[in-house]
Formats: C-alpha cells, sequence, structure tokens
C-alpha cells in the first residue's frame, strides 16, 4: 500500500487545488492522516474511492472529536525604547527581552474518517476535515453521496457534537430525542439541572427538577423584591 | 388519496433507498412497529408507511436504550472502562473485550503473551458459536417457530457460558482480557472441560441442520427474500456474515491477521445471492469453521504467563497519540477508535458499532415486500441494541 505522502501526491495529482496536509499521529500506532479542506472534500473522497490503486471503497468508521480552546503560553521577543541611566549620562536605548504571552488558539470541531478497500484489502488511510470554530461555523460536507455508510455515523455527530453536514440527505438526530437543545458528547457540555423535556421524569430526576423549580422561584421572588425597592 | 412525498428520491445518488410507488386507489397506512414490539429483539423502532400489505417506507428509530457509552469512556480511566465494554452486545462480552484490548494495546504499543493470545482466540470463537447458535434460533422464532429452535440453540450456549463462568466469574458480564493479556489463566481442568464441550458441537450443528436446511416453511420464507446486493453492502460499510453472504470475501481474521488468527487453518464461507437465507447458511458454515478453530488452538495452548509482566494495570498513561483496533466480532467489523492526550483518561473514546453501521441498509431490504418479512429480514441481520444505541 502507499504510504501517506504518496497519497497525498496521488491527490494532489489528480484533484488541482486540494490542499491536503499530513496530520502527524506521533503514537505508536503511527496511523498519519490527511486533512481536508471542506471545499474539495468531497472531490478528493470520490479520487480515492474510484482510483484504481487505491480503490477504498469501504468507509469502516466515522467519528467527531471536539478540541476546546486552547490557552498557549509562549515566550515572545520584544523591542522596546527604555530610559537608562549610562556612564551617569540618560539615554533612550533599546532593549529586546523575552515577555511570556497568552494566546489562545480557538477550539474547532474535527471530524475523523476511517477508510479502508475491500477489494484491495488494504487501509487504512484516515482523512480529518475541520470547522472553523465551535459556535456559528460548523458546516462540513457530507460524504454520505459517497459512501452510504456515512449515514448514520455523520447523523450521530450532528446529534452529539454538533456538526452539520452539507449534502446529508436525513440529518436528524438520532439518538438524542427530536427535542433536545444540547450536544452531549461536546467536552464542556453540562447536564442541565432541569429536566422540564425529560419524557418520563421520576424519583432523582423529579428531585431535581423540583430543587431547579425553586430555584426558578427564588430567584423571580428576588428579583420582585429588588423592584419594589 | 394520500401522496407520499420521497425527500429521498430527489437526490440522483445511485446509493439511497428505491422509491416504491403505492397501488391503486387508497391511503397508506402509517405504524409504529415498536419500540417494545417483541421482534424488535429490544427497544428498537421501525416507522413504516405501509401499501395494503406492502412497505413502501420504513424509517428505523434508535436511542431508546442510549447511555452515552462514549462520554462515560472519556470520564473514566482506561481500564475502567473495560466493564463498560461487556455491556455493548452483551451476548459477546468477549469479543468486544479482546477489540477495545486491541486498540489500547495498539495506542500504547502492548506486547500480548502467547499464552494469552490463544486463550483469546478460544474465547473469541466460542463466542462466535453461541452467537450465531443464538441468532439462528431467533430467526427461527420469528418465523413463528415458537420457542423450540431458540431452545436448541440455548442448550448449547448454556454450556458455553457455564466455561465462562468457570473460567472468568460471570457468565455474560465477563470482563476478562487486560491491556497485555487476560486477568486469570485458565486451569488444565478448563481446559479439559472446553475440549469435551467442543468435541460435542459438531452433533448439535449437524442436528439444527437436520431440522433446518431443507425445512420447507424455511426455504420458502428466507430464500429470495431480503436481498442485498454485493456493491451497495460495501458502500454501506456493512460487514460480518451479512456482507459474505452477499458474496464478499472479508473477513478480518483472514485480511488483518490480528492476534493469532494466521496460523490457524479456516475457510471463510460466502453467500451468493445476499438473501436470508444466505446469511443463515453463511452463520451456519461459520459455526463449523469455528469448531475448527477451536479444535486446533485447544491442540496445543502453550504454557507460560497470561498477562506480560511489563504490562502497566495502574497508573496506565498511553502516550500522546490515537489508535484504531478492530475485530471481526461475531456481528461484524468492531472498532475502537482512541485518542490519548497524555493522561489517565482517553480524550476521545469512539466505538465502531457493527449491529448500528448494519442497520443502514434496512430501508432497501425491506421496501417492496410484505410486512411480515420485515420481522424476518431484520432478524436476519442479527443486532442487539446494546450495541446500537451505546
Amino acid at each position: 500500500m502507499k504510504t501517506v505522502e504518496e497519497i497525498k501526491a496521488s491527490i494532489e495529482a489528480a484533484v488541482p487545488g486540494a490542499g491536503v496536509e499530513i496530520v502527524q499521529n506521533p503514537g505508536p500506532a503511527a496511523q498519519h492522516s490527511l486533512l481536508l479542506t471542506a471545499e474539495k472534500a468531497v472531490e478528493v473522497a470520490q479520487f480515492l474511492r474510484d482510483d484504481a490503486e487505491l480503490a477504498l471503497d469501504f468507509l469502516s468508521n466515522v467519528t467527531g472529536v471536539d478540541w476546546l480552546d486552547k490557552e498557549i503560553t509562549e515566550k515572545v521577543k520584544v523591542t522596546r525604547t527604555v530610559a537608562k541611566t549610562v556612564d551617569g549620562v540618560e539615554q533612550q536605548v533599546e532593549e529586546t527581552v523575552e515577555e511570556p504571552r497568552k494566546r489562545v488558539e480557538p477550539g474547532r470541531l474535527e471530524v475523523v474518517y476511517h477508510l479502508y478497500s475491500m477489494s484491495k484489502k488494504h487501509g487504512p488511510v484516515i482523512l480529518r476535515m475541520r470547522t472553523g470554530n465551535r459556535t456559528d461555523r460548523v458546516e462540513l460536507p457530507s460524504m454520505t453521496p459517497i459512501w452510504r455508510a456515512a449515514e448514520f455515523q455523520e447523523r450521530e455527530i450532528f446529534d452529539l457534537f454538533g456538526v452539520v453536514f452539507d449534502g446529508h440527505p436525513d440529518l436528524r438526530r438520532i439518538l438524542m430525542w427530536d427535542e433536545f437543545k444540547d450536544h452531549p458528547m461536546r467536552r464542556d457540555y453540562v447536564e442541565p439541572d432541569d429536566y422540564d423535556y425529560e419524557p418520563t421524569p421520576h424519583d432523582e430526576v423529579l428531585a431535581k427538577a423540583k430543587a431547579h423549580q425553586e430555584k426558578l422561584a427564588g430567584t423571580a421572588q428576588a428579583a420582585e423584591g429588588d423592584a419594589a425597592r | 388519496m394520500s401522496p407520499v412525498s420521497f425527500k429521498l428520491a430527489e437526490m440522483e445518488s445511485w446509493n439511497r433507498p428505491p422509491v416504491v410507488e403505492p397501488h391503486g386507489e387508497g391511503e397508506l397506512l402509517e405504524i409504529a412497529m415498536g419500540p417494545h414490539h417483541p421482534s424488535t429483539h429490544g427497544v428498537f423502532r421501525m416507522d413504516l408507511a405501509l401499501d395494503g400489505e406492502r412497505v413502501v417506507k420504513l424509517k428505523p428509530v434508535f436511542g431508546y436504550l442510549h447511555r452515552n457509552h462514549e462520554k462515560l469512556g472519556e470520564g473514566h480511566s482506561y481500564l475502567a472502562s473495560m466493564p463498560f465494554t461487556d455491556r455493548l452486545d452483551y451476548f459477546c462480552s468477549l469479543t468486544n473485550n479482546w477489540a477495545y484490548a486491541l486498540a489500547v494495546e495498539k495506542l500504547a504499543a502492548q506486547d500480548v503473551p502467547e499464552r494469552a493470545e490463544y486463550l483469546r482466540v478460544i474465547l473469541a470463537e466460542l463466542t462466535r458459536f453461541q452467537n450465531h447458535a443464538s441468532a439462528i434460533g431467533f430467526l427461527l422464532q420469528e418465523m413463528g417457530a415458537s420457542g423450540t429452535p431458540l431452545m436448541y440453540a440455548f442448550r448449547e450456549r448454556e454450556k458455553i457460558l457455564d466455561l465462562f463462568e468457570a473460567l472468568t466469574g460471570a457468565r455474560m458480564m465477563c470482563n476478562y482480557m487486560r491491556f497485555g493479556g487476560c486477568r486469570v489463566d485458565a486451569s488444565e481442568d478448563w481446559l479439559k472441560q472446553t475440549r469435551k464441550v467442543v468435541a460435542g458441537l459438531p452433533a448439535f450443528v449437524d442436528e439444527f441442520e437436520a431440522f433446518l436446511q431443507t425445512n420447507e416453511i424455511v426455504m420458502a420464507r428466507c430464500q429470495g427474500m431480503g436481498i442485498l446486493r454485493p456493491e451497495l453492502a460495501v458502500n454501506a460499510g456493512v460487514t460480518g456474515p451479512m456482507l459474505r453472504a452477499t458474496g464478499v470475501n472479508y473477513d478480518l481474521r483472514k485480511v488483518d491477521r490480528y492476534g493469532i488468527y494466521d496460523r490457524f487453518k479456516f475457510r471463510v464461507p460466502l453467500g451468493e445471492h445476499g438473501d436470508i437465507y444466505d446469511r443463515y447458511m453463511v452463520r451456519m458454515l461459520e459455526m463449523r469453521e469455528s469448531i475448527g478453530i477451536l479444535e486446533q488452538a485447544l491442540k496445543d495452548v502453550p504454557g507460560g504467563p497470561v498477562m506480560d509482566p511489563k504490562a502497566k494495570i495502574r497508573n496506565f498513561r498511553p502516550k500522546v497519540g490515537e489508535a484504531y483496533g478492530r475485530i471481526e466480532a461475531p456481528k461484524g467489523e468492531l472498532g475502537f477508535y482512541l485518542i490519548s492526550d497524555g493522561t489517565g483518561n482517553p480524550y476521545r473514546y469512539r466505538v465502531r458499532p457493527p449491529s448500528l453501521i448494519n442497520l443502514t441498509v434496512l430501508e432497501d431490504m425491506c421496501l417492496g415486500q410484505n410486512v411480515a418479512d420485515v420481522v424476518l429480514i431484520f432478524g436476519s441481520v442479527d443486532i442487539v441494541l446494546g450495541e446500537v444505541d451505546r
């Protein structure tokens, strides 16, 4: 089977402007992956499936990964002018110092596809796609028209991670119920305490919901008190 | 007359379910089959649109048993997730254990000693045998043979579950494999008992075959029903006996040769038509091949430890990286995808469930058939809801 570098080269030869990058896997499994751009992803996928040598006809696994905003502290060299007394004379001197600076790398949602070939019996080739951020730019192209195997798995990612797949024929929630609002597999998901939407509230859930209602009533009362004053 | 709009039909893709036009006048009957229908093996619903007896639309509805298994995996250490894998496909907890252990061993470059590899193969093939036997029993149950064939299968399954209990302490929730081996060693006595049980299995398969293979009702209801084309099966990611019944030769025991499967001689049974009968036959033949593997494996189980002495159990922290490990579980390809961020818990823990993905083509197989056959077609897929919903 071709190496990731060779696959990248053949993709670039077949799909101009594909913009494929290799994502290294530092672990001992060393399953490196190819990062696709959203614009060219479907074209690249079609090439991978139909190319006679690669013939990646079997999409085994589709999954999402949530990467939160990451705060990175790094040292940056800064040049500035400072007033200094040199040999008893006050001078303006340029000085370079290293300063720690915090940078926030924006979070994103990632979708990972594991491809194998049933006819050639090789694999895996791993594809990744990344969304712009985690809130409003979460659209990615759907692979369901290329591999039907993605149908339920992309629905699951839409349900649990909140990635919206363009071109998916039937994008609905699959495991959670339709009225559910959040995406439970996100790293920062907080279990709600109201359970208004729970289909059959009981015992503990009911107690929690009651506590929540009381809390709400308490805040409402306090607000009323504020208004009266 | 109510016109049914098929949004899917507007798609040009060839791999969509075909559009079935209702005949004649009259309204379509929309029914929800499940979530408490006896044929659904658990809590699963199919929303059907019927034109008389004929199915013109079928939408599966999942999630009744959803526990967010993957989120649980992220909140626990690698080892603590092992007992949870038992609860995925609760008929085959040992193959679930193996798939997860294999993925973690890939992630951490962990070796497994000889004896443990042999024990894993023995347990996996016993699991496959009892799964296929019960799957056929359930299929017969759905055909109207109430109870009897299923009890024949369960009689054999009972013997195998007794073996599991003797070795692991549990009949179904075995929690037996570890990263770098197995939890406890098998005694000579256990191996002897296993040899005895395996020696009795061919007689059971013969008996089962004599009853079913040329049974008029089985043939009438299974042959030519629920046909799946090989190109669609490959494209839709269908794996396991369902894929091989369409004639595609893809068995991970041969392709990946994980564990020590390259040491055993066995054949991969293939179907020809991709109908229910082929799926039934492939399972029947796979049981025979499993017996062959068991006989070979039980002949020369080597001595030695069952755990790699260098394996880390406590404070297990694999290096940063990711790994995808997969095995041929009885129901199809079971995969685990893990991302490690260097801490004791996986950053991402994903299960590739064969049961869920094999259901992708359920609508394609059922359209245009009678509603009574939907029960059979669904039964021939062989799913466990614990794995579908996770």
